[in-house]
Order: C-alpha cells, then sequence, then structure tokens
C-alpha cells in the first residue's frame, strides 16, 4: 500500500489517473479507514487530499458557497453565513456519525461513500447543490444527485476527484430542513430519511420545491410529484396530506436489519410532512 | 475455622460510606490494563477462522497453504485440541464449541486458527486455510426447532424431563416443571383470566471490550494466561482440562475488565492461544473483533412463552401458568429450567406451575446474562399481572401488593422464604414520587417487579498487615462492579481502621486458593464474607502479639476501634496499642501478621426489586423515548452505595436497550446480520434519561452485615416495566421484544385497523 499527500489538484488527479490496481481518496477517512480496519477493502494507493490548496476552505462566492472536499462538517456548523442560508444542509451534516466523527469527515467523503441512507446527500439534492470535478481532461460540474449510481458506486470515472460542492445562495422566502429516522438518538444510520427545500410567495404559497428521500430507494430520491403536489399552495393539512402520500409512493425501499418496506414507506411520508413544516417555517411561512 | 455468618445488627463506621473507588485513576487516565493491554517479547498475532455457514458438516479442512506462508508460526484444528474430556458431556461441549469438530453448528463457530508474526499475515493465512462443508438444513427460530420436522442439530440429544423416555432424539434438551397446587382447579375459582403469548429475541450482553488474552506455554509444559475474564480459576481449570495440563501449571491472572455481564464466564478464545502458544512455541496474543463477539460469544436465549393467570374479584389470584422456551445455541444448559424457576417468584399463588423447554438452535452457544434467563420470564408474566389488574379495574402497585410473597410464602420453586424485599419495593414505588409525576400526550407509564436468587459460592481470601501498619487485601473474585471498593471498607470496618490505610488487588490463580467466578451477584456477597473471616483471623494475631508486648495473657485484651486494649483490673495502666504499633514489632513478636480465610458462602438471600418507567410514543412512527426511570431494590446492606447505585442504573440502562432496540437479526441463510454496534443497538448516553434509584436495606440474615448481592437483578423488571409502559402510551399491548419501532408502528396500525 502506497500512501500519498499532494499539494495540488493536478497532481492528485495524475496520481490516480496513473496508479495500477486499487485507489482510494482519504479526506476524513471516517468511512475508508472503517472499512480498511474491517478487512473490506485493501487499496494498493491512498491519496490524502488534505493538502490540496483550497480544499479545506468554505468559500463565499458572488453565487453562493463552494465548500472544500476536506472540510469537515463540523466546519460547516461553525459557518454562520452557511448555516443562515442552509441550515437544513448543515443539521444533516451535524447529524453524521457521533461529534468526534464531524471532525473528521465531510459532505463531498458522504457523498462519494454513495450510501442511499447518507445523511448530508438528501438535503444537499433539496439544495439543488452541484459538485465541481476535476478530472483528467478538465474540471466539470455536475448535480449531486448525479454523483451516486447505486450503493457505493458513483459515475466518477478514473482519475476523478471531487474538488467542491457548490449551493447557491438561498432564495428569498426560502427555508430547507432535514430530518431522518434512527432508532436511537444518536450515533446511527438512517433508516428513512427526507430532505426538504421550499421557496415560498409573499401570501405563503409554496412557489418551487425539492423533496429529496434517502434510504428509500438505491440511491437518493428526488421527488419531483411531491413538489409538484406542494407548489402553487400553502402548505396547510391537506398539502402536507398529499405530500407524505406521493413520498410513501414514490419509495422502492427494501426490507433489511434496518427497517421494513412497510415502516419505510410510512416514515417516509411521516418525516417528509415534518421537515416541509420546518422548512416552511424558515421560509416565513405562517 | 469457627466463623459465624450470621447478621448482628452492628452499626457501621465504614461500611455504608461513599470513597472513591481505588481503581479510577488508572481507569480515567488510561493506565488500567485490560485483556489486550498485555504484551510480551516475541509474541504472536492469533486470528481465528470461523464457519460462514449455520449448520454444516467440515468434510475436510487443508492448512497446507497457511502453513507455508511466511511469518506463519502455528495453524491449528480441532485436531490439535483433542479430546481429553472423559465423558464429561459439558467439557465436550466447551471443547467443541471453542473449535467445531465433526460439524459447524453456527455462523461464527471457529474451525481452525492460526499464529502469525503480525495481523496482516494471520489475516492471509486465514484466508489460505480450504475447509470442505457440506452445507446441512439449519434452524435459527426457537418454535421452528421444536417442530417435528425442524433439522436435527444433535442426533444423540433425546429429551430430558419427560415421563416417557422419548425413542426419537429431538432439539428439545430438557422439560423442566415447576410449581405446587392444582392449577386447573385454581382456574376454575377465578372471575378473569388473562391468557397471552410472548416472544423475545436474542441480545448480547454488549460489553465494551472484546475478549481478549495473552497465553504464553513454556517448553517445560508449564503456562501463563492474562485475560479478560469474570473467573480466572474457573478458566484455569477449564483450560488446564482440555490442554491435558495439571492446574498448578497454568497461572492465570486476571485483566481489568471491560464489562461482563455473565458473558465472560466461559472459555472461547483462551484454549485456542493456549493451543497456539504450544504449537509456536512462541507468546500468542488473541483479541477478538467485534463481530466475532457478537458471532461466537455472548448471547442470551431467545424466547417463546405462553402465561395465563386467573383471579377472583377481590384481586387474589388463583392460578398461574407459564409454559417457557428458551433457545440455548446448539449445546445443552440449564437456561430454561432458570426461567421457570423465576417466573412467578414475586408472588404468594395456591396454584401455580411452570414448564421450561430448552431448545437447541444454530446460533451462538447462550452464555450467562445479568440474572439468566429471568428478564423474558418477568416479561411475560409481569405484562400479564399488568392486564389483569386492568380487566379488574386495580391499581397495578395495589394489585401487585396483594399478591406479593412475604416471608414464610412457599415460593413458586420450592423453597420458603425468609425476610423478603418484594413487598417493601413495592410499597416504596406506591409512595414514590415518580407515580405522581404528570405525564403529557403520547406518554405512558409502566412498572413491573423482578426476582432474582443470587449465589454464594467458594472464596478464597489474604488479608496482610504490612510492618508500616498498612494492610492489603488479596482476593479471588475478578472486580466486575466495585468489589476492591467494597471489600476494603468491609476489611476496614473489621479492623477498625481508614479505608485509605487498605488496598486490594485481585490475586492470581497462583496466589490464592481457589474461587468460584464473579457471577450470581456473588462478588461482594461472598468475598466479603471471607474478608470478615479473614480480618477476625488477623485480630486474632494481631491481640495475641499486643498480648506479647504487654507481657499479660491474650485472654485480657480485646480489640476496639483499631486498637488493642487491655481489660481487667489489673491492667488500668496499660494504653491502648494501635494496629500501626502493633505491626511495627511483629518482626520481633513473631513474625509477619496475616489473616486468611477459606469459605463456602451459603444463604445469599434472595432480592427483589420494582421498577417504573415513563414512555413517550411517537404514534406516526412508533419510535419511543424514555422519560423517567426509577429502580427501587432491596440490597441487604449497601456497602458503597455509589456502586449499589451504579449496577442500579447500569441494570435497567440494559434492560432498556433490550427492552426497545436490541435484537440478533438472522437472515434466511442462517447469518447473523447485524454483528455490530452500529446495527445492533445498545442504547447510547443521550437515550437514557437519569435513572433514579433508591436502595431498600432489609438484612439477609445469613451474613454477617445483611448483606445481599445485588448486580443481577436489576436487569429483571425493565423489559416488562417498559413494556407495560409503551403498551399504555400506544394504547395497544405489545407482546414482542424489542419494541423497536417498527414493531410498535405495525402494532399501532393494526389496532387503527390500518
Amino acid at each position: 500500500m502506497r500512501y500519498i499527500r499532494p499539494l495540488s489538484i493536478e497532481d492528485a488527479v495524475g496520481q490516480l489517473a496513473g496508479s495500477a490496481g486499487t485507489a482510494a481518496i482519504l479526506a476524513g477517512g471516517s468511512d475508508l479507514l472503517v472499512r480498511m480496519k474491517g478487512g473490506f477493502v485493501e487499496p494498493d494507493l491512498i491519496v490524502d487530499i488534505k493538502s490540496i490548496a483550497g480544499l479545506s476552505e468554505i468559500r463565499e462566492t458572488a453565487d453562493g458557497f463552494s465548500i472544500g472536499a476536506a472540510v469537515p462538517c463540523a466546519v460547516l456548523g461553525e459557518n454562520a453565513a452557511l448555516k443562515k442560508a442552509w441550515p437544513g444542509v448543515v443539521e444533516a451534516a451535524k447529524l453524521i456519525g457521533s461529534k468526534q466523527v464531524q471532525g473528521r469527515c465531510t459532505i463531498t467523503g458522504n457523498l462519494c461513500n454513495a450510501s442511499p441512507a447518507a445523511d448530508s446527500v438528501p438535503a444537499l439534492v433539496a439544495a439543488g447543490a452541484r459538485a465541481v470535478i476535476a478530472g483528467p481532461t478538465g474540471k466539470r460540474t455536475i448535480a449531486v444527485e448525479a454523483v451516486p449510481v447505486g450503493p457505493g458506486k458513483t459515475s466518477l470515472a478514473k482519475g476523478e476527484i471531487i474538488e467542491a460542492i457548490l449551493l447557491d445562495s438561498q432564495a428569498p422566502r426560502s427555508g430547507d430542513a432535514y430530518l431522518r429516522f434512527i432508532p436511537r438518538t444518536e450515533m446511527d444510520i438512517a433508516v428513512v430519511s427526507a430532505g426538504v427545500n421550499l421557496t415560498i410567495d409573499e401570501h405563503g404559497v409554496v412557489t418551487a420545491a425539492r423533496i429529496a428521500l434517502g434510504a428509500a430507494a438505491p440511491t437518493v430520491l428526488l421527488v419531483e410529484e411531491a413538489a409538484e403536489a406542494l407548489i402553487g399552495r400553502k402548505l396547510d393539512e391537506a398539502a402536507l396530506e398529499r405530500l407524505a402520500k406521493v413520498c410513501a409512493g414514490a419509495c422502492r425501499p427494501i426490507d433489511d436489519k434496518r427497517g421494513t418496506i412497510e415502516f419505510r414507506r410510512k416514515v417516509a411520508g411521516v418525516l417528509a410532512k415534518r421537515a416541509a413544516t420546518t422548512a416552511y417555517a424558515r421560509a416565513g411561512g405562517k | 475455622m469457627n466463623f459465624d455468618p450470621r447478621f448482628s445488627g452492628r452499626k457501621f463506621a465504614s461500611v455504608g460510606t461513599r470513597p472513591i473507588r481505588p481503581d479510577g485513576v488508572d481507569k480515567v487516565t488510561g493506565r488500567a490494563r485490560y485483556g489486550a493491554d498485555f504484551n510480551m517479547a516475541g509474541q504472536l498475532v492469533g486470528r481465528v477462522l470461523r464457519s460462514p455457514h449455520a449448520h454444516a458438516i467440515i468434510r475436510k479442512i487443508d492448512t497446507s497453504k497457511a502453513e507455508k506462508l511466511a511469518g506463519v508460526k502455528a495453524v491449528i484444528t480441532a485436531a490439535d485440541l483433542p479430546d481429553l474430556t472423559d465423558g464429561d458431556a459439558a467439557m465436550y461441549d466447551i471443547l467443541d464449541n471453542c473449535m467445531a469438530r465433526t460439524k459447524a453448528l453456527y455462523d461464527g463457530h471457529a474451525v481452525a486458527a492460526v499464529a502469525a508474526i503480525d495481523a496482516r499475515t494471520a489475516r492471509q493465512a486465514l484466508k489460505l486455510i480450504e475447509v470442505d462443508y457440506e452445507i446441512l438444513p439449519h434452524v435459527t427460530d426457537v418454535d421452528e426447532a421444536m417442530q417435528h420436522h425442524a433439522p436435527l442439530i444433535n442426533d444423540t440429544i433425546f429429551t430430558e424431563g419427560l415421563e416417557e423416555k422419548p425413542v426419537k432424539p429431538s432439539n428439545v434438551t430438557k422439560r423442566s416443571q415447576f410449581g405446587h397446587g392444582d392449577v386447573h382447579q385454581g382456574f376454575g375459582h377465578a372471575d378473569f383470566i388473562v391468557e397471552r403469548s410472548f416472544k423475545t429475541e436474542q441480545t448480547h450482553q454488549g460489553y465494551i471490550e472484546p475478549h481478549a488474552c495473552v497465553a504464553s506455554v513454556s517448553s517445560d509444559g508449564t503456562a501463563d494466561l492474562w485475560v479478560c475474564t469474570q473467573g480466572h480459576f474457573v478458566y484455569r481449570q477449564h483450560c488446564a482440562q482440555l490442554l491435558g495440563m495439571e492446574a498448578s501449571k497454568l497461572r492465570v491472572t486476571s485483566s481489568e475488565i471491560g464489562g461482563g455481564f455473565g458473558g465472560k464466564t466461559h472459555v472461547w478464545a483462551e484454549p485456542v492461544a493456549l493451543a497456539l502458544s504450544r504449537k509456536a512455541g512462541r507468546p500468542v496474543k488473541l483479541v477478538m473483533t467485534r463481530d466475532e463477539v457478537f458471532r461466537a460469544s455472548g448471547p442470551t436465549s431467545a424466547t417463546s412463552i405462553d402465561v395465563k393467570i386467573g383471579a377472583r374479584k377481590d384481586g387474589t389470584i388463583t392460578a398461574a401458568e407459564a409454559t417457557l422456551r428458551y433457545s440455548a445455541g446448539p449445546y445443552a444448559g440449564s437456561w430454561a429450567e432458570i426461567g421457570a424457576m423465576t417466573a412467578f417468584a414475586c408472588y404468594k399463588l395456591d396454584n401455580v406451575k411452570t414448564v421450561g423447554y430448552e431448545v437447541l438452535v444454530n446460533r451462538p452457544k447462550t452464555a450467562a446474562y445479568r440474572a439468566p434467563s429471568a428478564p423474558m420470564a418477568a416479561f411475560a408474566v409481569e405484562s400479564a399481572v399488568d392486564e389483569l389488574a386492568k380487566e379488574l379495574s386495580m391499581d397495578p402497585v395495589d394489585f401487585r401488593i396483594k399478591n406479593a410473597a412475604q416471608e414464610g410464602t412457599r415460593s413458586s420453586y420450592g423453597p420458603v422464604y425468609g425476610p423478603i424485599g418484594i413487598g417493601p419495593t413495592l410499597e416504596a414505588v406506591k409512595n414514590h414520587a415518580h407515580m405522581k409525576a404528570p405525564l403529557a400526550k403520547n406518554q405512558g407509564r409502566g412498572m413491573a417487579c423482578g426476582f432474582w436468587f443470587n449465589f454464594g459460592g467458594q472464596t478464597c481470601v489474604d488479608l496482610n498487615i504490612g510492618m508500616d501498619g498498612s494492610v492489603s487485601l488479596a482476593v479471588g473474585t475478578v472486580d466486575v462492579g466495585g468489589s476492591r471498593a467494597s471489600l476494603s471498607l468491609v476489611a476496614a470496618e473489621e479492623l477498625g481502621i481508614d479505608y485509605s490505610q487498605l488496598k486490594a488487588i485481585v490475586a492470581d490463580t497462583s496466589s490464592l486458593g481457589y474461587n468460584d467466578m464473579t457471577d450470581g451477584s456473588r462478588g461482594t456477597f461472598s468475598s466479603s464474607m471471607a474478608t470478615i473471616s479473614a480480618a477476625r483471623n488477623a485480630i486474632k494475631i494481631l491481640r495475641e502479639r499486643a498480648a506479647q508486648m504487654w507481657d499479660i495473657s491474650v485472654d485480657d485484651v480485646v480489640w476496639e476501634q483499631g486498637h488493642a486494649v487491655a481489660k481487667g483490673e489489673k491492667h488500668g495502666n496499660l494504653g491502648k496499642l494501635s494496629l500501626k504499633e502493633i505491626a511495627a514489632e511483629s518482626g520481633k513478636t513473631g513474625g509477619p501478621i496475616a489473616g486468611h480465610s477459606e469459605l463456602v458462602a451459603d444463604g445469599a438471600g434472595v432480592s427483589f426489586a420494582t421498577h417504573i418507567c415513563d414512555i413517550e410514543v411517537d404514534p406516526e412512527t412508533g419510535s419511543t423515548r424514555v422519560i423517567r426511570y426509577t429502580v427501587v431494590q432491596d440490597a441487604g446492606k449497601a456497602v458503597h452505595p455509589t456502586y449499589v447505585e451504579g449496577q442500579y442504573q447500569g441494570g435497567a440502562a440494559q434492560g432498556i436497550g433490550w427492552a426497545l432496540n436490541e435484537e440478533y437479526i438472522y437472515g434466511k441463510d442462517g447469518r447473523l446480520q447485524n454483528a455490530g454496534f452500529l446495527d445492533y443497538r445498545i442504547p447510547v448516553c443521550s437515550d437514557l434519561p437519569m435513572i433514579d434509584t433508591q436502595i431498600l436495606e432489609i438484612p439477609n440474615p445469613n451474613h454477617p452485615y445483611g448483606v445481599r448481592g445485588v448486580g443481577e437483578t436489576s436487569i429483571v423488571p425493565p423489559l416488562a416495566a417498559i413494556a407495560n409502559a409503551v403498551s399504555n402510551a400506544a394504547g395497544v399491548r405489545m407482546t414482542h421484544i424489542p419494541m423497536s419501532p417498527p414493531r410498535i408502528l405495525a402494532a399501532i396500525e393494526a389496532e387503527r385497523g390500518g
């Protein structure tokens, strides 16, 4: 096993692209090191990206925020502007693992681990976040929901590294929220989860909405029918019930050690309702 | 030895105080040495290959490739642990569980092991071992295993305890029955009868420290073993017997222990580590991974229990009956028997009958878990008792008080009770502020009672007085719950000195006589008895030495508050002699001063507890939150009350996990799916409220200070108390433990007719 710590993204991309055998990118290591210790993976090359300039920073840009791939989730919670603009994304990132894990783990790692139960991903999808990818042929930017393609699998090609996650400035009268269901109070994996991002007009009518469900299908689901159930309406009891029904219907969950199909469907709807209620309040809706 | 164990009703100076724990600083600074913290020069890393199949014949194991790998120093299979058990069936089962001989009996069953120069080489070597399995049909569910068509796990087992000797082998190893009176007649006198069936899933003790040991077998055949255990003397016996050694040639030293709860009373890795060391000629460290801990060690039984209880309108129970089925893993034990004994132990019953069936399944061998078998029986019985109270429109506490056992009651399992605490715990609960705390929407309150026998057993203690007057106490019961502190308090009490003058250690097996394990809540009960005896023997010598110093008759010397005092008219002018003064002169008056004792501690007083808890249920998700929890338990005498409270809280915490989320989940392939703390959900700190405790002290007449065991009873009531609370909060009776959110939501939906 070879461990390298490149100083530039170009060098990292070059090393990855030129590697023979298996390679892994190390940021916080909260997934990779655990998998290595468990004997599940034995990479030939480990590329530690924490020393690459800029990758450990959150930058405020003209359009919003650029969150470097090596920024620990705990740092998201310390950024007042980000917290104000995207409270749902930050609360999702701050649910991963434990306090200690949050000091290491990153939202980019959470995305690239490609677990359907990843906590930060539904919130990022709901927020319309994009991933900036550096690769042997240059840079490209794609929607975060296009990164995971199945459990443990991403659309990234050999030599590609996600450099940053972009979040736009939040539109006026908008709010986001994320909720997950776990049997415990912390240190757990989502049985099912929901991220909601809403924009309302001055009368409280929803004008735009993105609803994403986690652990409800092989990848995080962006449920467009759920958005349609809310757009053009106030968030009243009827709209919430419709939202819950659509979300329950959109799930394609499995029975496993963490929950049943039946349970995940019902609770996906419940969480979507509750997250929508919080997001609506954050947008200024009453 | 002339030792009077009877309760004397003395006033205490040290016992009952709360000094700081002697092991505290080392534990919080990381200096304390646990099982994996011991190291030796030249030590190898041991790793175990485990069956991925629930049930399979081992046709052939080819270790040749692994043996050729550079860095591998030994590879062993069952052939390296020949059967020396000489017809001892229980020992043979232990041997077979340590290393499968002809069949793998569960996912995780050890089939081979290696010792190599490092962990990476050892892991690679395991991959090079080729095992040819013939996969057999398996069964993991207790009810399914009892069916006639179920795969047979051991065709040499015929059910014991049946009236007629069975002609066919069965997965049911034993039927046991307890009770008295005529339940049929009793139910005939009942105005109300509740009859219900319950299930509980298998749980693990969940100790944070995995099993770990270092074994070093010398070429002269003697050996050392450093190990995390609840009973190093028992480990020595078992290891010596399995490896064909004399016990005195194997010295076992127990490490600090990161939790045991009954799960560290059985050998698994230790005989394997010794066999590896013997073959490799070097020390071998063997540490289980968490995955191995779940798949191969522990767990407790899964159960299926039917309960029927009848009562008259006035609230008198007329008859009670239960059928209890306990899974045992693939080897016989006596788990169902204990469940059948404890089920109705809280109540005064004219007509009672319990029948236990112990059932083999393709799961790891069941190990003791804190009051083994009692929590499941209490869950079923106390749930039915609660429902019956509801049918009678009686307060659940009053209903229990009316039927509670008392001194002189013939217990449901046979013996007649002496002074006991069930009535007082119920009265304390009735008057507890918790019972008046307001409940919000979706919150429910539940309470339940629990019983545990407690054990005594073989115990040996050495007490040595240094020339500076400080005292060292060497005990042989591993300190799992604060016994070094409590035994120091007891020795201080007897000697009349300050706690700070004492230091207690757990001696190794070559330094002290045999001690039974720290199990059955016996640590403080039995070792305190031996400590009192040892201290009294030391006092006898101290008096003799004082008499010598004064040149008077020892009959004129008494021991008072840490001093020899001369009595009688002639000695009025003699000043007191302190322990320190006598010790300082010991070299001139006959040499070292010590007290020794060896005894079988009989008369461990039975123990009862009543718990109250409030739970909030989210009716849309089935999620639960424990709002309040109170433990009331009889300690006999709380030697160190802080530790006693800790035991009460710990039992409640483990019970909360068991009741709400912990369970072994097996796939259709018979493989354990959640062998880790991520998906085997023990409660985290934020899941628990502050657990309130109330210590009652109803003295045990068979102990000089009235001490009873306190460690186990606290896990008996929680499953039932929480089930009663959840049932009250959700408006539907919960009959399946754990009450995980999917189970609660499904029950609520079913009740709604959804």
